[in-house]
């Protein structure tokens, strides 16, 4: 069972919440879920960062951001990239699922639909600006790997759809 | 070294991502529309990132100081051990789907059989690699039984590419010692075991696709013993450029 609630120290919270996802910058690490474990030990802070996807060019990135935004506290940040357990799209908050729709991005589906509207089965993701599920697949891979392309057939919106990565 | 084999088996899977990657990177704003093109330099993307944490695994095992640039940029053609598959050119779009697929198949195969390893970080680096390697093999299967069962023309085109490549698939399952030593520790997979399931998967698509399964007992080798086609030099020199230029740069 993967601990979807990693070790945070309380009063790092409100730094981390201050650190988007450089692609979506409406998400924080938190809502991403890729911080799985965040601790102060002698006076340092020691983050576990796990990758969305191995060649995630945005991972860099936010440990850098990390380590600027501790240093603006006078802390400074240790940061280890841990790969198992593999990042989930379950990890993703549901605050942040909500987020990420708003910002004209569609979640993730669970796995079995996931699969469907990927395949172009059924159409099953719903489009960000309209609501409807009339929609289809342009590209199994959208702007980043994450993602995929997908088009509204009765607004006629591209719109990309965050996939379900289990 | 004390894990000799360990890192040399590493890196024969690292080297096969790294030239593949670096063969698909050269599409970037060159591919047939904009959605392949994103699709396969996505792929390369996933490919490179598998390739760090291999090297970077690697370069902790050397201990001697290297960092996983040095071992991806400083090493001579011989001491890349990828097979020969991974790095013929590009040539057209149907080579590059052809190439794509006979190594996913094999990559999805080992990615699944690695996680199994007695080696720890070698299970996470598969268990995360195996999602990604599953998304290649599917936009290349996709592609193939749509070329295939396409126009005239492109069924041609990527049954002269699967009939190309056919001689280079055979290397795929060849074991060095440092393989044999590692899947005989239970670290490493063996390959042999996966070959006829390699080409029963193979030939269902093939059939799928309306394609001919290709009959060339010849096959060609020696990449994964260092001895590569003359495609390897120019690749390095590419990749390589900027730190043989200028030794020691970062961005
Ligand atoms: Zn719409």
């Amino acid at each position: 069972m993967i601990d979807l609630h990693p070790n945070i120290d309380a009063e790092l919270i409100p730094i981390l919440e201050e650190v988007a996802d450089p692609e979506i910058p409406v998400l924080t690490v938190l809502d991403l879920g890729v911080i799985r474990e965040a601790v102060i030990r002698n006076g340092k802070v020691l983050i576990k960062l796990t990758p969305t996807y191995s060649g995630c060019p945005a991972m860099d990135v936010i440990g850098d951001d990390l380590k600027a935004a501790f240093l603006k506290k006078g802390m400074e940040a240790e940061i280890t990239l841990v790969l198992a357990p593999a990042w989930s799209t379950d990890w993703i908050s549901e605050e942040g699922k909500r987020k990420m729709e708003a910002y004209g991005i569609a979640a993730p589906l669970e796995e079995t639909a996931d699969k469907e509207a990927l395949l172009g089965n059924k159409p099953l993701v719903k489009c960000t600006n309209c609501g409807s599920t009339h929609t289809r697949l342009v590209s199994q891979f959208g702007s980043t790997a994450c993602k995929a392309l997908f088009q509204c057939e009765d607004c006629m919106e591209p719109f990309d759809y965050f996939k379900c990565l289990k | 070294m004390k894990d000799q084999d360990l890192y040399n088996y590493i890196l024969g899977i690292a080297d096969n991502s790294l030239i593949l990657g670096q063969r698909l990177g050269e599409l970037c704003g060159h591919g047939p529309n904009l959605e392949t093109d994103i699709a396969l330099t996505n792929i390369a993307l996933d490919l490179f990132g598998q390739t760090r944490s291999y090297y970077q695994y690697a370069a902790k095992i050397a201990g001697d100081g290297r960092t996983e640039d040095d071992i991806a940029m400083l090493r001579n053609e011989r001491d890349y051990k990828n097979v020969l598959l991974v790095e013929q050119p590009n040539t057209h779009f149907g080579h590059v789907i052809a190439r794509q697929f006979l190594f996913d198949v094999y990559h999805l195969q080992l990615m699944n059989a690695l996680q199994h390893s007695e080696d720890e970080m070698l299970v996470a680096i598969a268990r995360k690699g195996v999602k990604e390697v599953s998304y290649h093999k599917r936009f290349s299967g996709d592609w193939l039984k749509r070329l295939g069962d396409g126009t005239d023309e492109s069924k041609q085109k990527i049954q002269e590419a699967i009939d190309h490549f056919w001689p280079y698939t055979d290397e795929l399952f060849d074991m060095s010692d440092s393989d044999k030593k590692m899947a005989e520790q239970g670290i490493g997979v063996d390959l042999t075991a996966l070959k006829d399931e390699y080409y029963k998967q193979i030939s269902e698509v093939l059939e799928e696709a309306t394609l001919t399964i290709p009959d060339n007992p010849y096959s060609k080798r020696g990449g994964k013993q260092g001895i590569h086609t003359e495609h390897m030099g120019y690749i390095l020199t590419e990749l390589q450029y900027m730190q043989r230029t200028y030794p020691n740069m970062t961005w």
